[in-house]
C-alpha cells in the first residue's frame, strides 16, 4: 500500500484510540466500583438523563420547529432578522446560560430581590421556581440548542418545492393542513437529524448539569475518576455513555439517508409567502421573539452589565494568561485540525480506496464524542504510555522522566482533535468537492502541472473552507469545559476554567468577563453560518421565477 | 346552453409590477382539452397558474362553469375551486404511498369509497402494480400517470396540466399524450395544459392557443394553426417554413420565384391588401421534381428517415425547405427540380425576413 493512504489508516487508528480504550474497559474489572455505583448512583444517572433528554426534545421542537416554518412560509415585518437572529443563541455556551440565569433567578438575584421590594415579602414567604433543577437545566439546554433543530428545519422547510405545497392545496388543503400533512411531514427526517444532535449535546453536556447538582453521566465520570480515584469505573460509566451516543448517531444518519428520499426535486423555488397581520402577526412575533431574547438577549445584557461592574477587576494579569492560554491552544489546535484535514481530504482525494473511506469514517465520530468521554479515552492510554517511558528511562539511564505527556497541554490538544476534527474535515471536503475531478484533468490538458493547478485552481477556490475550518475549531476550543477541565495541566487555566471556577464559588458577576469573551468570540462563527443561510435563501423573486 | 367549463375574459397578470400575461381570452368547452402554446418564458404557465388559483389575476375575470372564480376583486382560494393541477415535475408526496397520493385528495370519502377510486383510477391509468410503491422508486412515466390519477381523484371541473411531459424522453411523450388523452376523453374531462412543443400540443389538445409575451396570438385547432396561420408570429412558432415574394398578377393568381400559384385552386386564401406580398411556403409545399425547369442548389440537407429535408437555394439566392422522400437522395452543391404543390396558401403583406426557421 502507497505511503499516504497508510499514514492516513494509522492516523485514524490513533485518534479512535480514545474510543477503543473506552469500549473495551468493560473487559476489565473495576472492582467494588461498579457495585457501588449500580447499587447506588446508577440508576438516578440513567433516569436522570433520560429526564434530560425527554425534556430538551420537547423544547427544542417547539423552540425550533415553529419559527422555521414561519420565516419560511410568512412574510411579516422584520422575519429576514428572525430568520438569522434565531440562530444567535448557538453563540452561547450552555455552562454560561446556566450561570446567567441562575445569577438572575437565584434568591439573592436581581428579579427575586425586586419581587420582595416591590410587594414586601420576605424569604421563603412565597413560592419561585428554583432554576437550579432538573427543568431548569431542561429549560437552559433547550434555550441554546433548538437552534440545531432551527437550522435544519427551516432549511428543510426551505428546499421544498413550492409545487407540493400547491399541489396539496389544488387537492383541497388549506395553507395549514397543508402544512400538517405535507410540509411537516416531509420536513420530518431532518428535524429528527437536528433533535439528534440537541440529544448528542444533551448527553455531552457537563458544565450545566454540574451547576445544578444533577448527577448525569458526564457528573458521574468525573466524580468516579476524580472523586473515587477509578480510572477503569470512569472508563466503563463512558462506555455505556457511548452507546446512548451511538444510538443517537445512528438514528442521525439513518435520518439523513432518509431526508434524500424526500427529496422533492430541484426546481425548488420557495412558495410566494404569505404575509401576516393582527393577531396572527402577534402570535408570529412571540413564537419568534421568545427563543431569540430568551435563549440570546436576555443573557448577553445581563452578561454585559455584571461585566460593566466588574469591569475593574477583569482587566488583571491573570486574565490576560486565562486569555493566552485559550487563545494559544485553540489557535494550535485548529492550524493543526486542519492540516490533518487537508491531508485526509487529499489522500481520500488521490487515492480513493474502500479502507480509507472506513477511517475516515471512524475519524467523523469524534463529534459525537462527549469532552468527559473522550478525556478519560485519553487519559488511559497516554498514562500508561509515559509510564512505559518513565520506567525505560529509569532503568536505562535512572532519570525519571515523570508525566511526559499526560501533565502537559499536548494531551489536551490531542483531545481536542479528536473531538473536533470531524468539524475541519467536514468544511475541506465540502470544499473540496466544490473542484470536480474533471476540473483538474481540465487543468492538466492545459498542461498545468500538479503544484500549479494547486495554486492557481484549488487554493482560490478553497481558500474560504479552509479559514472557516480554522475558524469553527478554533471558537470551540474556546468554548470547551470537561475535557479540559480533566485533562489539563496542573494550574493550567483558561477562560472557561476561570468561568466555570468562578461560577462553582458563586462569584457570577466576576464570572462575566470571562464568559462575555468567550460569548462573543462565539459570534463570529454564528454570523458566518447566518450569513450562508442569507445567501442560501437568496433565490430569484417571484417575477424572475424560471416560468 | 351551458356555460363554457372553463372560461377567460380579457385577462392580464401583472407579477411584481411586470405584464405576463396581457388581456387573454379564450373558453374551453365541457370536454374539450385545451393547450397553451409557447417558447418559455412567454406567461403560459403564469396564465395555468392563475387559473387555478396561485396568481391573482389585475384585469378581466376566469370563470368555471360560469361562476367567476378570479377577478381583479379578488379570488376564490384555490383548494376551493375543485380545480385539477398536475406539475411539470410531478410533485409527487414523497412520504406517501403512492396510493396514499391518489387518495390524498379524497379523505372526505368513506374509507370503501376512497379505496374503490384510487383502485378506479390506478385501472383507468394502468398503475394497479404500484400502489403500494414510493414515489422515488418509479419511473418519469410512472410518475406523472400517479400525477394525473391524484389530480383526478376528487373529479376536478377541469384539469390543468404544466408541461407534463417535459421531463419524459420524446419516444414516451408522444405515446403517453395520446393514451391520457383517450383517459380524459373517456372520462369526459375538461383539460387545459401547457407546452412548448408543438406535437405533445398537436397529439392531445382540441384547440391550441400560441401564446407569445403574455399574449394570446391565435387560438384555434392544430390544423387550422398550421395551414392558416393568423400571423407572422404564429407562422413562424407551428412546423417549419420560408417566406417568398410574390407579386399578385391579377386577382387569381400570386407569381414567385418557384412559379405561378393559381389561388382559385386554394381553400379560403385571404388576399392581402398590398400587391407585393409575401407568402408562407411549408416544406410539404415543395416537391422534389426532376422534370421542374426550376432548379435550386442543395445547401444543406437532413436525413429524417423517410424523408430528407433539403435546404435548397434559389437563382436570387433566396433559400426555402422542401421534403423528398429518402430514396430522392442527392448531394450538397447539386442542382435539384422542384415544383410547387401548394394546397394552403398563407399570404401576408411583405416583409423583408428571409428565413423563418
Amino acid at each position: 500500500m502507497k505511503p499516504w493512504p497508510l499514514s492516513l489508516i494509522a492516523l485514524s487508528l490513533i485518534l479512535a484510540t480514545p474510543i477503543f480504550v473506552v469500549l473495551s474497559s468493560v473487559f476489565f474489572s473495576a472492582g467494588d466500583i461498579w457495585t457501588h455505583l449500580f447499587e447506588t448512583v446508577l440508576a438516578r444517572y440513567i433516569s436522570n438523563s433520560f429526564a434530560l433528554m425527554t425534556g430538551v426534545s420537547i423544547g427544542v421542537l417547539a423552540l425550533g420547529v415553529l419559527p422555521a416554518w414561519l420565516v419560511t412560509a410568512y412574510r411579516f415585518p422584520g422575519s429576514k432578522v428572525f430568520e438569522w437572529a434565531l440562530l444567535l443563541p448557538l453563540a452561547i455556551p450552555a455552562y454560561i446560560i446556566a450561570y446567567t440565569y441562575t445569577g438572575m433567578l437565584d434568591v439573592a438575584g436581581p428579579l427575586q430581590s425586586n419581587l420582595r421590594d416591590a410587594f414586601g415579602w420576605s424569604y421563603g414567604e412565597y413560592w419561585f421556581p428554583e432554576i437550579r433543577s432538573i427543568g431548569g437545566a431542561i429549560a437552559m439546554l433547550s434555550l441554546v440548542f433548538y437552534p440545531y433543530v432551527y437550522l435544519l428545519a427551516r432549511a428543510a422547510f426551505a428546499g421544498q418545492s413550492a409545487s407540493v405545497m400547491e399541489a396539496a392545496r389544488s387537492l383541497g388543503c388549506s395553507q395549514r393542513s397543508a402544512f400538517f400533512r405535507v410540509a411537516l411531514p416531509l420536513a420530518r427526517p431532518a428535524i429528527v437529524v437536528g433533535l439528534s444532535i440537541c440529544l448528542m449535546e444533551t448527553l455531552a453536556d457537563y458544565g450545566t448539569v454540574q451547576y445544578f447538582g444533577i448527577s448525569t453521566f458526564t457528573t458521574g465520570i468525573y466524580r468516579t475518576w476524580n472523586g473515587l480515584g477509578s480510572t477503569v469505573g470512569a472508563a466503563q460509566l463512558a462506555a455505556l455513555l457511548l452507546g446512548f451516543v451511538f444510538i443517537l448517531v445512528s438514528i442521525e444518519s439513518w435520518s439523513r439517508k432518509q431526508a434524500q428520499f424526500f427529496n422533492t426535486g430541484s426546481n425548488a423555488w420557495p412558495s410566494p409567502a404569505v404575509p401576516l397581520v393582527g393577531g396572527r402577526l402577534f402570535i408570529a412575533y412571540l413564537v419568534c421573539g421568545i427563543p431569540v431574547s430568551l435563549g440570546f438577549v436576555v443573557p448577553l445584557i445581563q452578561l454585559s452589565i455584571w461585566a460593566s461592574i466588574t469591569s475593574d477587576s477583569i482587566m488583571t494579569a491573570d486574565f490576560a494568561g486565562y486569555l493566552f492560554n485559550s487563545l494559544a491552544l485553540a489557535a494550535i489546535t485548529s492550524a493543526a485540525a486542519l492540516i490533518l484535514a487537508l491531508f485526509i481530504a487529499y489522500g481520500r482525494r488521490l487515492y480513493p480506496t474502500q479502507l480509507s473511506s472506513v477511517a475516515a469514517r471512524v475519524l467523523s465520530l469524534g463529534y459525537a464524542l462527549p469532552g468527559t468521554v473522550v478525556a478519560i479515552g485519553v487519559l488511559v492510554p497516554f498514562a500508561w504510555l509515559d509510564n512505559q517511558v518513565s520506567a525505560f528511562m529509569v532503568a536505562r539511564f535512572d532519570f525519571n522522566t515523570g508525566l511526559l505527556l499526560s501533565g502537559t497541554a499536548f494531551i489536551l490538544v490531542f483531545a481536542y482533535l479528536v473531538r473536533f476534527l470531524p468539524i475541519a474535515m467536514n468544511t475541506v471536503d465540502a470544499g473540496l468537492t466544490k473542484i470536480r475531478p474533471s476540473m483538474d484533468e481540465a487543468g492538466r490538458s492545459m498542461g498545468l502541472g500538479p503544484m500549479t493547478i494547486l495554486r492557481r485552481l484549488h487554493m482560490p477556490i478553497m481558500r474560504g473552507s479552509l479559514a472557516t475550518a480554522l475558524l469553527l475549531v478554533f471558537v470551540d476550543v474556546l468554548k470547551e469545559l470537561p475535557a479540559t477541565l480533566l485533562l489539563r495541566p496542573f494550574n493550567f487555566n483558561t477562560l472557561a476554567i476561570r468561568t466555570y471556577e468562578l461560577a462553582n464559588e458563586e462569584r457570577l458577576a466576576d464570572a462575566a468577563g470571562p464568559a462575555l469573551t468567550i460569548v462573543l468570540a462565539s459570534l463570529i462563527p454564528v454570523i458566518l453560518l447566518s450569513r450562508s443561510l442569507e445567501r442560501a435563501t437568496n433565490v430569484p423573486s417571484v417575477g424572475e421565477k424560471p416560468r | 346552453m351551458a356555460p363554457p367549463a372553463l372560461q377567460l375574459d380579457n385577462v392580464s397578470v401583472r407579477l411584481s409590477g411586470h405584464l405576463i400575461v396581457d388581456s387573454v381570452s379564450f373558453s374551453v368547452s365541457a370536454g374539450g382539452i385545451g393547450c397553451l402554446l409557447g417558447a418559455s418564458g412567454c406567461g403560459k404557465t403564469t396564465l395555468l397558474r392563475a387559473i387555478a388559483g396561485f396568481e391573482p389575476v389585475s384585469t378581466g375575470e376566469i370563470l368555471l362553469d360560469g361562476a367567476v372564480v378570479s377577478s381583479p376583486s379578488g379570488a376564490l382560494e384555490i383548494e376551493k375551486r375543485h380545480v385539477g393541477m398536475v406539475f411539470q415535475d410531478h410533485s409527487l408526496f414523497p412520504h406517501i404511498s403512492v396510493a396514499e397520493n391518489i387518495a390524498f385528495g379524497i379523505q372526505a370519502l368513506s374509507s370503501p369509497m376512497r379505496e374503490a377510486r384510487v383502485k378506479e383510477l390506478a385501472g383507468l391509468l394502468e398503475i394497479g402494480g404500484l400502489l403500494g410503491a414510493y414515489p422515488h422508486r418509479l419511473s418519469g412515466g410512472q410518475q406523472q400517470r400517479v400525477a394525473i390519477a391524484r389530480a383526478l381523484a376528487p373529479r376536478p371541473e377541469v384539469l390543468l396540466l404544466d408541461e407534463p411531459f417535459s421531463s419524459l424522453d420524446v419516444e414516451l411523450r408522444e405515446t403517453l399524450a395520446r393514451e391520457i388523452r383517450l383517459v380524459l376523453k373517456q372520462e369526459g374531462i375538461t383539460a387545459m395544459l401547457v407546452s412548448h412543443n408543438q406535437f405533445e400540443a398537436f397529439a392531445m389538445a382540441d384547440e391550441i392557443g400560441v401564446v407569445k409575451s403574455g399574449r394570446l396570438l391565435q387560438w384555434d385547432n392544430a390544423f387550422n394553426l398550421y395551414h392558416t396561420p393568423a400571423s407572422l408570429a404564429v407562422a413562424d412558432f407551428i412546423g417549419e417554413g420560408v417566406l417568398v415574394d410574390g407579386q399578385m398578377i391579377g386577382k387569381n393568381a400570386v407569381e414567385t420565384e418557384l412559379g405561378i400559384i393559381d389561388t382559385r385552386e386554394i381553400e379560403n386564401f385571404k388576399l392581402p391588401d398590398t400587391k407585393e406580398i409575401s407568402i408562407l411556403l411549408r416544406p410539404d409545399d415543395v416537391l422534389h421534381d426532376d422534370a421542374s425547369p426550376i432548379k435550386a442548389r442543395i445547401v444543406e440537407k437532413a436525413f429524417r428517415g423517410a424523408v430528407f429535408l433539403y435546404t435548397l437555394e434559389l437563382e436570387s439566392g433566396k433559400r426555402v425547405l422542401s421534403l423528398a422522400p429518402s430514396h430522392h437522395d442527392h448531394d450538397v452543391g447539386e442542382p435539384m427540380g422542384i415544383r410547387l404543390d401548394v394546397k394552403h396558401l398563407v399570404a401576408f403583406p411583405k416583409l423583408p425576413s428571409p428565413i423563418c426557421r
